[in-house]
């Protein structure tokens, strides 16, 4: 089990969070098709560190990216989206 | 040698002392015509078949661990080919015939049990979705049988059919010839018979390199040196994307976590796979008595191995909501096996870009049952350079094409499927 520290709401288990997608498959409205296929299609799919976009879905609903590793399941550097408050 | 029912009683009178070793583990040559990376049930039958239906004798399977270590041992034995898309009911159609022959074919018993394959409906939604599918596979010629819920309850009494039940069951949609096989047998069936027909099977040789020459393959670097090859296969699902980018590639695969577990052993009380077309919960009893369970995956990409408990409560919850009978049961273990995840839920059967090397993955939590189809067509693939027709939709680059093949219809995150 992994234990998440939310920005707004502090260290919460796993089960109240969902994994959105890596931070690298996080589009743009206006991207091309080359760079749309890139981002979605032809990820690194790390192991090891890798900065994802993850939602705590079943608590504050805020969104947030931290820094996960993918082989020990190590969280670091929490940061809100779009700012803290 | 040819293991018979006398063979058994000869041996079995010398107190099985004299069998003799089932498989060689023989030292790399410095190249063959074909390197498959990967010793699981894929690999290993990927190398039969290139064997015996091609004639390929030159054939190395390289395994970094010890074959049947990874996903081949880790999942929950079910066999299906009850697909909605024609070309997974192609593919999945191919496999389950082969299984249906497969301890003739091998001289190796991987107690392939076709006791039944059964999806339960719980909604009105479901029992549509349920006779959709049915539909689709009897216009495909895969006979499936849609049951009301008096067949279902004839069928598996144990099974919570009160209207008071968490999840009512309305009934059920069965393919009688799915079922479930012998998941270590598998590997070592074809690893015996494989061998038998020349093949090099190299056991704790890690590959730790794709060597190039001008844009085409020209064999492996490997914990035990390097391996030269006309052909190299990737057949390492789970891995899939680790390996590939030894040769600098990237792929449209996320690595994510299943989790299964076992009771203890009891008598006899379930003789059909138990599935549902809302909760992600399977349920069967293995030949020891172990009652197997398999669950949603964590929805995390992941290499650990190692997965959640709440998964495993839910699993729990969901399976003695169905079949009250098993609260009383403990478990005995869970474990965790590390799966391709595609971007369509279909696996990928395909040349890569670098000549000489093919791709053999992606088959998301639906592997097990592939096994002998899968192998058969990536044999073709290695031994020809073209798909054969069944694999040809299981393109490497129907992604950037638009030509996915989405079986639940739920895009490209593999965590919303």
């Amino acid at each position: 089990m992994m234990l998440i520290t939310c920005p707004h709401c502090g260290p919460r288990a796993l089960d109240e969070f969902v994994f959105d997608r890596p931070v690298e498959a996080i589009t743009a409205p206006d991207a091309d098709t080359q760079t749309l296929v890139a981002q979605l299609y032809k990820r690194t799919n790390a192991r090891g560190p890798s900065r994802e976009l993850w939602r705590h879905s079943l608590g504050c609903r805020s969104w947030m990216t931290l820094v996960r590793d993918t082989a020990t399941h190590q969280i670091c550097d929490v940061e809100p989206v779009g700012g803290a408050r | 040698m040819t293991y018979s029912a006398l063979k058994l009683l000869t041996e079995g009178l010398k107190g099985h002392k004299t069998w003799p070793q089932a498989w060689r583990d023989p030292a790399p040559k410095s190249h063959y015509d074909v390197v498959i990376i990967g010793g699981g049930g894929h690999g290993l039958a990927t190398a039969y078949y290139l064997a015996k239906v091609h004639g390929v004798r030159n054939i190395a399977v390289v395994e970094r661990g010890w074959i049947g270590g990874g996903n081949t041992g880790r999942n929950t034995t079910i066999v299906r080919s009850n697909y909605r898309l024609p070309p997974m009911q192609a593919l999945m159609e191919f496999s389950l015939k082969l299984w249906e022959g497969m301890s003739l074919d091998l001289n190796f018993n991987v107690m392939f049990s076709p006791r039944g394959a059964l999806f339960l409906g719980h909604s009105d939604s479901d029992m549509l979705q349920l006779a959709q599918r049915g539909d689709a596979m009897e216009a495909a010629g895969i006979t499936a049988e849609l049951m009301s819920l008096a067949e279902v309850k004839k069928l598996c009494p144990l099974l919570d059919t009160s209207t008071l039940a968490r999840f009512p069951i309305q009934g059920g949609l069965i393919q009688r010839r799915g079922g479930t096989a012998r998941h270590d047998a598998v590997a070592w069936g074809y690893a015996r018979a494989a061998d038998a027909l020349g093949v090099d099977i190299l056991q704790n040789c890690e590959v730790t390199g794709i060597v190039r020459q001008g844009g085409r393959v020209v064999g492996v670097e490997t914990s035990k040196g390097r391996i030269g090859a006309d052909r190299v296969g990737i057949c390492v699902a789970g891995n899939s994307g680790r390996v590939a980018a030894l040769a600098d590639l990237r792929l449209p695969i996320e690595s994510h976590l299943l989790q299964a577990f076992v009771s203890e052993p009891v008598k006899p009380m379930l003789d059909t796979v138990v599935m549902s077309q809302s909760l992600h919960c399977y349920i069967s009893q293995s030949d020891k008595g172990e009652i197997v369970l398999g669950g949603n995956p964590d929805q995390y990409p992941t290499y650990s191995q190692r997965g959640s408990p709440h998964r495993i409560e839910e699993a729990a919850t969901e399976a003695m909501a169905l079949i009250p009978a098993l609260s009383r049961l403990r478990m005995l273990r869970s474990w965790a096996g590390t799966t391709d995840m595609s971007f369509d839920g279909a696996p990928i059967l395909d040349a890569t870009s670098v000549e000489g090397l093919y791709l053999n993955g992606g088959w998301c939590y639906g592997g097990f049952k592939a096994t002998p189809g899968s192998g058969y067509l990536y044999a073709h693939l290695l031994a020809k350079g073209v798909n054969h027709a069944v694999a040809a939709p299981f393109r490497l680059d129907r992604f950037e094409t638009g030509h996915t093949i989405d079986e639940a219809g739920a895009g490209p995150m593999p965590q919303n499927r």
